[in-house]
């Protein structure tokens, strides 16, 4: 795990040094008020002309003493950036997260029940389908057809009224989530913008991301159903509903645990293109401009700790995985 | 009569090509494979056919003509069938050429990707050990990174353009195939035949590729048409945010960059533009619906579980 993270940061510094050093000195200032005769200074300051070994040490020493660097993009230090776009991009994922699952628990399963009915060809179909449309073309119909034409569901996280109470004097920002600190402020006219404002990227999240989920559930229960035990327990007479339930679904649970935190991981990275359409200021919409205006310090900030995101994820997804199955919990 | 002297015709054919037309007659059982078929043959057919159906203005192909400057998008008429995008640009050219350039994309990359894959995926799985755990890892280091976030990092330090972002896609697509390659070797190294191959004094490259290879790269391959589409879609993304071809090639993710102004339309009529932004995802989603069919029909078809039954 460690060793993933290492090589994590390997391959960020390679890319980096990749970059003329004149870039690269974004990583050690504070602002961005750098004369061209003091950008020469720095580099020799800092030693950008160095032996990359040595660069690699002195970059690795500064990320764990918490020095990030300036962002252009954010127009602040690279922390200061992360703090206020995080929040945003939470907040999208832990609405779509549990959709995505959800969904695809559902129509996977529905799917595997009803085998080879028209229902289940057409949730496969649909399947299919959702896995093959572009994240930016349906996000670009749904804005058309939602916003253009009926006016509703517009694009951004917050209006300009919310925005104004948000970040004004007596509204205490406790989570930087909008919803949550909403609630806990007693403003439910931010709550409620803030969630319709997170619909449609939540739809568009949902259709693209559950497919692969309902496929796998659909497969994995059609191999549970298979399985011995299930013929024992209908031939004591279960129901339908026990059988499916109790029996089948719990066991085709299990490679499904692992693909969600897979893709609870991942989406924090796919939020790039949602973000950039529905113009939801969070690290997906920052990481598209720092790449388009090099911004190397955020670049590199975000890969690390989205690395680190899905590392961790995937530990958890191991303790919950032997939690859930005995086989594993008593080997 | 006549289906017996088949039957023994069949019988004398060597058992690989008889297993592959028993594949091929289910896979033309099935309506989704057939349909994902077509789109990829009637799709091949137009990039093949391009300077017939939309011959080029320019000593480069790929760039579309543009007839004015004119901001607006204007509809489908007798001169441009399929309109034009914001500065007059032709929809129809930039599509037809533009399923030239996917092509080009997606099989540079994925050739690229499974050769790369494939070796690396054989070395750690026959092999074992330390060299193993080092690819291994390797690969696990690609899977904890930020896809689409590194790629256009990557793209922008190679340099932009379409040559940047194929480049950047090779770099950063193999460790799936290495990782499915891999533990289906892991499966076959241990079967009787490959003891028997090795007994009989067989060398470490015959019984990769002779045996082990083949029975291993089913999956392989189903993973590589399925990634095709991906693989366009990775590409358009990073074109459509810009990482691309310059304004005015014919390529899918920049045309929909070129048009993703358009989707409010004027005051009384909102969907003014509707075709600018439908036409050309419609076309990628087509592309990419017919490989993912395809390659989820084949590995339907190749799974021993779901076949004679």
């Amino acid at each position: 795990m460690i060793l993933v993270l290492f090589g994590v940061s390997l391959v960020v510094f390679t890319m980096m040094m990749l970059l003329p050093p004149g870039q690269r000195v974004s990583i050690y200032v504070n602002s961005d008020r750098i004369t061209p005769a003091v950008m020469d200074a720095m580099i020799a300051k800092y030693g950008l002309n160095d032996p990359a070994p040595v660069q690699y040490f002195r970059w690795i020493s500064n990320i764990f003493h918490g020095e990030f660097g300036y962002s252009i993009t954010a127009s602040s230090p690279v922390l200061d950036g992360f703090k206020r776009f995080f929040p945003v991009s939470l907040e999208l994922v832990l609405l779509a997260v549990p959709l995505i699952i959800l969904t695809g628990i559902f129509l996977g399963t529905l799917g595997a029940v009803r085998k080879d009915t028209p229902v289940d060809h057409f949730t496969r179909v649909m399947a299919i389908i959702g896995f093959s449309l572009p994240t930016f073309w349906l996000g670009l119909l749904l804005l058309m057809i939602f916003y253009g034409f009926a006016g509703i569901f517009p694009p951004s996280a917050l209006s300009n009224d919310m925005r104004n109470v948000v970040f004004g004097a007596d509204f205490h920002r406790y989570t930087q989530l909008f919803t949550i600190d909403g609630i806990l402020n007693w403003r439910w006219d931010v709550v409620w913008d803030s969630v319709y404002r997170m619909i449609l990227p939540a739809f568009n999240l949902t259709v693209i991301n559950s497919a692969l989920i309902m496929r796998l559930m659909r497969s994995s229960m059609l191999e549970s159903l298979g399985q011995d035990y299930i013929m024992t327990a209908r031939a004591k007479g279960a129901d339908r509903r026990t059988l499916f339930r109790k029996h089948a679904r719990r066991n085709a649970m299990l490679p499904v645990v692992t693909i969600s935190g897979i893709t609870f991981a991942e989406l924090m990275g796919s939020m790039v293109i949602t973000e950039t359409i529905f113009d939801r200021k969070g690290i997906g919409w920052w990481m598209a401009q720092a790449a388009l205006q090099l911004d190397v310090s955020a670049i590199m900030f975000d890969v690390l700790f989205l690395g680190t995101v899905y590392v961790v994820i995937n530990l958890i997804v191991d303790l919950i995985y032997a939690w859930v199955d005995p086989r594993v919990r008593l080997s | 009569m006549e289906t017996k002297t088949d039957q023994s015709h069949l019988k004398a054919m060597h058992p690989r090509l008889r297993e592959l037309l028993f594949t091929l007659r289910r896979f033309m059982k099935n309506p989704l494979s057939v349909i994902g078929l077509s789109l990829v043959v009637i799709f091949g057919l137009i990039a093949l056919l391009a300077p017939v159906l939309q011959p080029p203005k320019y000593a480069d192909p790929y760039k579309i003509p543009h007839t004015g400057f004119r901001a607006q998008p204007s509809p489908p008429s007798a001169e441009h069938p399929l309109g034009t995008m914001q500065q007059q640009y032709d929809m129809l050219y930039g599509l037809v050429w533009g399923t030239r350039s996917a092509f080009r994309i997606g099989v540079a990359v994925v050739a690229a990707n499974l050769l790369i894959g494939i070796v690396l995926g054989l070395l750690a799985g026959y092999f074992g050990g330390a060299l193993d755990e080092i690819i291994m890892r390797i690969t696990d280091i690609f899977f904890a990174m930020p896809f689409l976030v590194v790629a256009m990092a990557l793209v922008v330090a190679v340099g932009r353009g379409l040559k940047a972002v194929v480049i950047v896609l090779i770099i950063l697509g193999w460790p799936s195939y290495t990782r499915v390659l891999r533990s289906d070797i892991l499966v076959t190294r241990g079967k009787d035949f490959i003891l028997a191959a090795r007994a009989s004094g067989a060398s470490h490259l015959r019984i990769m590729f002779t045996h082990i290879l083949p029975n291993a790269l089913y999956s392989v391959l189903i993973l590589a048409s399925l990634n095709i589409g991906t693989t366009i879609l990775t590409a358009a993304a990073l074109s459509f945010l810009g990482l691309g071809s310059e304004t005015g090639t014919a390529d899918w993710g920049q045309i929909i960059s070129l048009c993703r102004g358009w989707i409010l339309g004027t005051a009384g009529n909102p969907f003014a533009y509707w075709y600018v932004v439908f036409i050309p995802g419609f076309v990628i989603s087509l592309f990419v619906l017919g490989w993912n069919l395809m390659g989820d029909a084949v590995r339907d078809v190749f799974d021993p579980r779901m076949r004679r039954r």
